[in-house]
């Protein structure tokens, strides 16, 4: 059932990225359909151009940006774990063009059907990529998520603040190289008679250790 | 004249309308709301980043805890997203009991919106109402699963074991007589199928109770007619999913359009509002809740009928059975495996939606063939909805504000994560 589901859907997906193709040319570079999803990398320099047209033309119509959600690929297929953080990878240097990278998840009601858009910030030090809050509304907190725990800068936003973290919190605790067990802890002082932040205290521990396996697992 | 100057103040964290944790900063003119400012973050767990820290299979139960009224459809979307991964199809029991314990959950999760929203505008009765109902659906819960709310139930490859074949009966205490007890223990005779069965033929009466109590109700229909309307223009554009974008107009159900699991062999109807307000969002749930019932009976006449596998026989996704194990050494080792380094998805991303209470729910998958995944981000309904507070309310009445957070049906477990 879920395999001719997928048929159906796969051939749907084939045809957009025809049309994709024909569209946008080489400003796209599409990965093909793999598990009946289609995935287009955009340049940051394009990336509102691109998106302002895959809302608005009718070929394409994805009214609704489902979801954004901010990429760290610094460890990608890195096994090794230090004091709870993934550090940086060359592997992961080599098959991506850049650390950061916004992934945005749209939806055509119209023509029902998803697409995947990726922009990859090119600065590593200082993420930046164009706001698409002016393209849809719904961007507006996604985009705060992302700067609040990737330290993603989105220009042009109306409102960039921290969405998720403490009031006055520093860093970006979902970059990879944060520790998991973050960097203050906070308990009440009897002798301040006030509630303090202190760095950790928790000694950072790998129950489980991160194996990366390149072979077919699991299938028959 | 003296200045007049715009109110600031703050509603919430602690205050029980804010449906959880939610710090709203309204800026009032008199009465009338001028801008709201949700701050959220105040449940923040970070559940994606423990995730990347723990393996594929303990994971499940974080799931749970993202939106804790309406915990198996947050699993179901988990452990689709690694089904696809791993290119497995899970067997077509497990889909049946996963198509109907999901709309178990939809309903109790109507049925806490609807008692809480009702108390929120004052119909305090329909708290008691909708608790009645929910007991026996959180029984079915645990029957199945051992746990009344967290269940990690569903795991990857089928669910964790078959239904019950009876169900646990209530025992003679100092405020339950033996009279009490075999009239409360009439319908725990029989098997878990028997139990909902006796459950789905009393629903529809019940559904028609809160509607006697809500739909012509005079305070009620004043407090949600009008309020919080939302164009399906706006609402498509604003990331609304679920009954607040069929609210508005949109039919669009994930469930038909682009069905999962079985949801292609059931027969249900999709009800949509027409004004796009709280009133029109209510009725959409209301009638949902019918639904649900209807694919819940179509589930259980399958399910009686067609016994079966509920799990892969594949000890490399699912564990082996436990008397095999203690038998053969290699059914040992798997288990030992599959516990401690835990299964390997292949490399590749993967974004998996399922139709929840509250609208879409989305895991994006990323991994690169570790027994971790590498990233994990949930796309929670509420995070849309409540991110659109802010136009919902402008230019309403404080009162309103809090019967908009209701109509949102906002929970902070999934908003914050």
């Amino acid at each position: 059932m879920t395999a001719e589901l997928c048929k159906l859907q796969d051939r749907k997906r084939f045809e957009l990225q025809d049309k994709l193709a024909r569209r946008f040319g080489d400003r796209i570079a599409s990965t093909g359909v793999i598990l009946c999803e289609l995935t287009v990398t955009v340049r940051a320099a394009d990336l509102l151009e691109v998106l302002t047209h895959l809302r608005d033309d009718a070929d394409f119509r994805f009214e609704q940006l489902v979801d954004l959600c901010g990429m760290d690929y610094s460890a990608y297929g890195s096994d090794v774990s230090e004091g709870g953080t993934y550090p940086a990878n060359e592997a992961a240097d080599k098959k991506f063009p850049a650390r950061y990278a916004a992934v945005y998840h749209l939806l055509s009601v119209t023509h029902n059907v998803r697409l995947r858009v990726r922009a990859f910030a090119d600065d590593d030090g200082f993420p930046m990529l164009d706001s698409v809050t002016g393209i849809w509304p719904s961007a507006n907190w996604y985009e705060r998520e992302a700067f609040d725990l990737y330290g993603i800068v989105f220009t042009e936003h109306p409102d960039l603040r921290r969405l998720l973290t403490d009031y006055g919190f520093v860093g970006n605790p979902f970059r990879k190289d944060f520790p998991l067990s973050g960097t203050v802890e906070m308990r009440y002082d009897s002798e301040q008679q006030r509630v303090i932040y202190q760095p950790v205290t928790v000694e950072p521990r790998e129950v489980t250790p991160r194996i990366v396996r390149e072979e077919q697992y699991g299938r028959n | 004249m003296a200045e007049i100057k715009n109110y600031t103040i703050n509603f919430g964290p602690q205050h029980p309308a804010a449906h959880g944790v939610l710090r709203l900063v309204l800026e009032l003119d008199g009465e009338v709301v001028e801008r709201a400012d949700p701050h959220i973050g105040l449940l923040h767990r970070a559940t994606e980043k423990l995730a990347e820290h723990k393996t594929f299979l303990q994971n499940v139960p974080y799931m749970d805890r993202l939106d804790y009224v309406s915990m198996m459809v947050n699993e179901h979307a988990y452990v689709m997203a690694i089904e696809r991964m791993l290119g497995i199809e899970v067997p077509i029991r497990a889909q049946y009991i996963r198509v109907m314990f999901d709309e178990i959950t939809r309903i109790l999760n109507h049925l806490l919106w609807l008692g809480a929203s009702g108390i929120d505008l004052g119909a305090m009765t329909m708290f008691f109402y909708t608790f009645r109902e929910r007991e026996d659906l959180l029984d079915a819960y645990e029957a199945v699963s051992g746990a009344r709310m967290h269940a990690a139930y569903y795991r990857p490859g089928g669910v964790y074991r078959d239904l019950p074949e009876s169900m646990a009966h209530y025992k003679e205490s100092k405020v339950h007589s033996a009279a009490d007890i075999k009239r409360m223990n009439a319908n725990r005779q029989g098997s878990l199928l028997d139990f909902l069965e006796d459950f789905t033929n009393r629903f529809p009466t019940y559904v028609d109770e809160y509607e006697t109590l809500l739909t012509d109700n005079r305070i009620w229909k004043q407090r949600t007619v009008g309020i919080g309307v939302v164009s399906p223009e706006r609402a498509l554009a604003l990331g609304f999913t679920g009954p607040m974008l069929r609210g508005s107009g949109v039919v669009w159900d994930l469930r038909k359009k682009q069905p999962y699991e079985v949801y292609d062999r059931m027969d249900f109807d999709i009800p949509v509002g027409v004004e796009g307000d709280c009133y029109d969002r209510y009725l959409v749930r209301i009638e949902e809740m019918r639904q649900s019932n209807r694919i819940i009976k179509q589930c259980i006449e399958w399910l009686r009928k067609n016994p079966g596998p509920v799990m892969v026989e594949n000890f490399k996704i699912a564990p082996p059975k436990r008397a095999a194990m203690k038998e053969n050494m290699e059914e040992l080792i798997h288990h030992f495996k599959l516990f401690t380094e835990g299964m390997h998805v292949p490399e590749g991303e993967v974004y998996s939606a399922v139709e929840h209470p509250k609208g879409e729910f989305g895991i994006y998958l990323v991994s690169d063939g570790a027994n971790k995944p590498y990233r994990m981000k949930i796309r929670a309904p509420g995070f849309a909805h409540l991110s659109a507070l802010d136009e919902m309310t402008r230019g309403h009445m404080l009162a309103d504000v809090v019967a908009i957070i209701g109509t949102q049906d906002i929970v902070f477990g999934e908003v914050d994560r």
